[in-house]
C-alpha cells in the first residue's frame, strides 16, 4: 500500500498529493510519470510526476478530478493509501544546456513542466517560465514555478489575474522579445488543443517544440500498444518511447481521436457515481 | 504385471469425454467452459493408461512429469499420492491441466494413442490439482536455507517454476512483477473462461506459502536494474522471465483508428483490468458489431471467444492461411466454432478503414492461395491479384505475435541480444552472457507456450542452483 502523505487542494477540483513510493523516488527524472491504481476495482491511472524527495521517499502528483476514478481518488484524503503505484515509467526529459529554453504549463500541466524546468535551471539554462489557466482559481504552484524558472510569466484566459490571453499569446511575445534565434527549445505540457497550439506557434518560427503526451494507457510498459501515437509518420508508444516527442512530428488529430475512445463509457461510470453519493455536494464522497 | 492379467485388461478405444458448459449459454458468460472430471471419471480415465515401461508420454512433456506413476496412483484412487507426484516435476498443474498442448506433447506419444485414443492426461492431471485445491494445498518440503537471494523478473509461468524450485532448494526468492498482480500471462493473457484466475491465484499462495517474496509494481529495468539488484540489494543471481510483451502490429494504413486493439490490449483489459464487470470494474472495454480478429493461434481463439462474451454480434478470425495451418490448438478452434466464431480463411487485411471520428467501418482485404512450403514448412500463402473486397467489421484485434519486451535487455549492460530482440541463452542451462544472468521462457525463444516457458525456468532453476552453491 502506498499512503498519501499530504493532500493540499489546489483549487475545489484540483489537488496535490505527496505519496509514500521510496522506490519511485529514488529513481525517478524530470519527464517521467506513475501509474496508480486506487483499489481492487480500480483502473490503471497514468500521472506525471510533479516533483520528488528522495530522502523522504516521496513523489508529489497533481490531478484534476475529470471522470469517475479522478473524482474518486479526490475523495481520498491524508492517511489514505492507494492500492496501487508503479513507477518511474517512460523516458525522462532529455537535459543538457541547451541556452535559453521557454516552458510553457497550461492548467493541470504546470505540475509535470515544473520538475522539467528546475532540472532544466540546473543544467545552466535560462529558463523562461509561462503558466496559464481558464481563471485565477485554477492557478496553482505560482511560487514554486517561479524558484523553479529564471523568470516567470502568467496569465489567465479570462483575465482575472495578472493579464488576459492565452499561453499562446505570451509566448508570442517571448518570441518576438527574445528573437526567434535565440530560443533553443520550447517544452508545453497541457491539455492537447493547448499543446497543438503551441506546435503550430512554434512551427512558423521554426523553434523546436517538446510536448509530453497523456495517451490512454494501461499497462504503461510497452506490452498492450494502447497509448499508440503517430509521430513523424511511424507508431509510437507514448508509455516507452514518450512520454515527451517532437510536437511538430505528433498527429495530434489522431492523438484527440484515440483520447475520446471511451468518453461514453467515461461518461457511464461517472453518471453512476455521482449518483450514488450520500452526501449532498455532489462530489462522488460517498461512494 | 503378469502377461495373463495384461490379456485381461480390456481397452477403451476413446477418452472419457470432457464435461463442458453449454455451447450457446457459454458463449454469453465468463465461466470456466470446461468443467473437469468427477472422481468416478478421472478414476475411468487412468485406468485406461497401459502403464507401459518405456514411459514415452514423459519424454512429450518438457519438464517430464511422472505420467504413468500418477495415473496408477489415481486409477487406486490415491489423489493425495497422485498429485505429490505430479508436484515433483509441475509446480503449476491446475494450469497445466488447463492450457498445456497436450496433444502435441505428452498425448502424442501415448502408446495407447497409436491405435486408439491417448489417455487424456492433461484432464486428469486437472483433476488431481483441483481435488488437491478442495482439500487445501499442501506445501512442499523445503531444504534449509542456503544463504543465497535469488531475483525473478517476471512472475508468468516460467518465472513462477524457477523460483518453486530454487525455494524447494533453500535459496531466497523474490519476484520482481511490474503489474499490480502476480502471474504474468496466466492472469493478463488467458481468459478467466479458460483458466479462472482464482486457479492462479491459487498456485501463486502456495509460492508464497513456500517463503518465495512476491514484489508487485515493479519494473525492472525502471526502478531498478538487473545490476542493482547484483550489486546494491544483493542477489546472487537473476532470473529473466519477462516474456513477449510487446505487440506486434500489422503497419498497414488505418491501425491507429479508433476500434484497433492489439490482443495484448484486448485481452489485458478483460482479464487483469475485469473490464467484462464494468463499470463494476473502472476499466472499459469496448466491443463493436462485427468484431475481426487477426491472426490463427491461441491467443486470437481467446481473443475471438472473448468478443462474442462482450457482446459481439459476429467476431471473425481473419487469417491468410487455411483451417489445416491454424497455429491454435485444435480444442481451441473447435471450442471457438462451437461458441460461433467464423473463420475467414486464405484472407488478409491490407487497410483499415474509418469514419471521419476516426472509428473503424470496414477492413479492405485480399485473398489468398497456398503455393509451395516456406521456411517454416507451412504452404506459402499468396495473395490473389484483384481479389480485394470490403469486409464490414467496426472492431479489429490484432493478434499476429508478440516480441520480447525490451525494457530489461535495453538497461543490462552486458546482456547478449539477437536481432530480434530476444535474450541470448543457452538452452541446457539458461545462462546468459552476463555472469549470474540467467533467462529463459518467451523473452528468449519469442512467443510460445506455457509449458516451454516452465521448462526453461525449470532448467535454468537446476543450473542457477549448481551456480550459487560454487559461488
Amino acid at each position: 500500500m502506498y499512503k498519501i502523505l499530504s493532500k493540499v487542494t489546489l483549487a475545489p477540483t484540483l489537488h496535490e498529493y505527496v505519496i509514500e513510493a521510496p522506490r519511485v523516488s529514488k529513481r525517478c527524472q524530470a519527464g517521467q510519470f506513475v501509474i496508480l491504481r486506487i483499489d481492487e476495482q480500480g483502473e490503471r491511472i497514468p500521472l506525471t510526476i510533479a516533483d520528488f524527495d528522495r530522502e523522504k521517499g516521496t513523489i508529489t502528483c497533481v490531478f484534476q478530478e475529470v471522470g469517475k476514478s479522478t473524482k474518486q481518488l479526490g475523495s481520498l484524503n491524508a492517511g489514505d493509501s492507494l492500492k496501487d503505484f508503479v513507477g518511474p515509467l517512460g523516458e525522462p526529459s532529455h537535459m543538457g544546456n541547451f541556452g535559453t529554453v521557454v516552458c510553457v504549463g497550461g492548467g493541470v500541466g504546470v505540475a509535470p513542466v515544473h520538475p522539467i524546468a528546475r532540472a532544466l535551471k540546473e543544467n545552466g539554462n535560462e529558463v523562461i517560465g509561462i503558466m496559464g489557466a481558464r481563471n485565477k482559481d485554477l492557478l496553482f504552484w505560482e511560487d514554486k514555478m517561479k524558484a523553479a524558472c529564471t523568470e516567470l510569466r502568467v496569465t489567465t484566459d479570462d483575465g482575472s489575474y495578472v493579464r488576459k490571453g492565452f499561453v499562446t499569446d505570451v509566448l508570442s511575445e517571448v518570441i518576438a522579445e527574445k528573437g526567434k534565434e535565440n530560443i533553443a527549445m520550447v517544452i508545453a505540457i497541457g491539455p492537447v488543443p493547448m499543446m497543438r497550439a503551441v506546435s503550430n506557434l512554434t512551427k512558423e518560427y521554426g523553434i523546436k517544440t517538446i510536448v509530453s503526451l497523456n495517451s490512454t494507457m494501461v499497462d504503461g510498459t510497452g506490452m498492450c500498444g494502447c497509448c499508440r501515437v503517430t509521430v513523424a509518420g511511424e507508431t509510437k508508444f507514448a508509455c516507452v518511447d514518450g512520454p515527451e516527442f517532437d510536437a511538430h512530428a505528433v498527429d495530434f488529430d489522431e492523438m484527440i481521436r484515440r483520447s475520446r475512445i471511451y468518453k461514453d463509457e467515461e461518461k457511464k461510470a461517472l453518471d453512476k457515481y455521482t449518483s450514488n453519493c450520500s452526501c449532498s455536494c455532489g462530489c462522488g464522497g460517498g461512494k | 504385471m503378469t502377461e495373463e492379467k495384461k490379456a485381461k485388461k480390456v481397452i477403451i478405444p476413446n477418452k472419457h469425454p470432457m464435461p463442458a458448459q453449454d455451447a450457446v449459454a457459454r458463449a454469453k458468460n465468463f465461466d470456466e467452459v470446461a468443467l473437469g472430471y468427477d472422481e468416478e471419471t478421472a478414476v475411468a480415465e487412468a485406468s485406461r493408461c497401459l502403464q507401459c515401461k518405456k514411459e514415452p508420454c514423459r519424454q512429450g512433456c518438457p519438464v517430464e512429469v511422472y505420467i504413468p506413476d500418477f495415473l496408477k496412483l489415481v486409477a487406486e484412487r490415491d489423489f493425495a499420492g497422485a498429485i505429490k507426484k505430479i508436484k515433483e516435476k509441475n509446480a503449476l498443474p491446475a494450469v497445466c491441466g488447463r492450457v498445456c498442448p497436450q496433444e502435441n506433447q505428452c498425448e502424442k506419444y501415448c502408446t495407447l494413442g497409436k491405435k486408439n485414443e491417448p489417455v487424456a492426461i492433461g484432464r486428469v492431471e486437472r483433476f488431481c490439482a483441483d481435488w488437491e485445491r478442495a482439500q487445501g494445498v499442501q506445501v512442499p518440503e523445503i531444504a534449509a536455507p542456503t544463504g543465497k537471494k535469488v531475483a525473478i523478473i517476471g512472475s508468468g509461468p516460467g518465472g513462477l517454476t524457477c523460483a518453486a524450485d530454487l525455494a524447494k532448494l533453500g535459496h531466497k526468492v523474490t519476484i520482481f512483477e511490474a503489474l499490480h498482480v502476480a502471474g504474468g500471462v496466466l492472469m493478463y493473457g488467458i481468459p478467466q473462461f479458460r483458466l479462472p484466475k482464482e486457479v492462479v491465484q491459487a498456485e501463486i499462495d502456495n509460492l508464497r506459502k513456500m517463503g518465495v517474496e512476491i514484489e508487485t509494481n515493479a519494473v525492472v529495468g525502471k526502478f531498478a536494474t538487473v545490476d542493482e539488484l547484483m550489486n546494491e540489494e544483493g542477489f546472487d543471481a537473476v532470473y529473466i522471465g519477462t516474456g513477449a510483451g510487446l505487440p506486434y502490429f500489422m503497419n498497414i494504413p488505418g491501425e491507429n483508428a479508433c476500434g484497433v486493439y492489439s490482443a495484448n490490449e484486448f485481452l489485458t483489459r478483460t482479464n487483469l483490468m475485469k473490464g467484462y464487470k464494468f463499470p463494476e470494474y473502472d476499466t472499459p472495454i469496448k466491443v463493436g458489431r462485427k468484431v475481426a480478429v487477426l491472426g490463427g493461434g491461441n491467443v486470437a481463439m481467446d481473443a475471438a471467444r472473448t468478443a462474442l462474451r462482450l457482446g459481439a454480434e459476429e467476431s471473425w478470425i481473419v487469417y491468410r492461411r487455411s483451417k489445416a495451418e491454424l497455429p491454435a490448438r485444435h480444442e481451441e478452434v473447435e471450442h471457438a466454432e462451437e461458441e460461433g466464431v467464423k473463420f475467414a480463411f486464405l484472407t488478409n487485411p491490407t487497410r483499415i478503414i474509418s469514419n471521419e471520428d476516426g472509428w473503424v467501418t470496414g477492413m479492405e482485404c485480399l485473398k489468398y492461395e497456398l503455393g509451395e512450403p516456406d521456411a517454416s514448412g507451412r504452404r506459402k500463402p499468396i495473395p490473389i491479384e484483384g481479389s480485394e473486397f470490403i469486409m464490414d467489421v467496426d472492431t479489429v484485434v490484432v493478434a499476429i505475435g508478440q516480441g520480447p519486451n525490451p525494457l530489461v535487455p535495453k538497461t543490462t549492460e552486458g546482456l547478449e541480444t539477437n536481432k530480434r530482440g530476444n535474450i541470448v541463452a543457452d538452452p541446457e542451462t539458461g545462462a546468459t552472457s552476463k555472469p549470474g544472468v540467467f533467462a529463459g521462457g518467451d523473452v528468449v525463444t519469442g512467443a510460445a507456450t506455457v509449458i516451454l516457458a516452465m521448462g526453461a525456468g525449470r532448467v535454468a532453476a537446476k543450473s542457477m542452483h549448481e551456480y550459487l552453491m560454487n559461488k
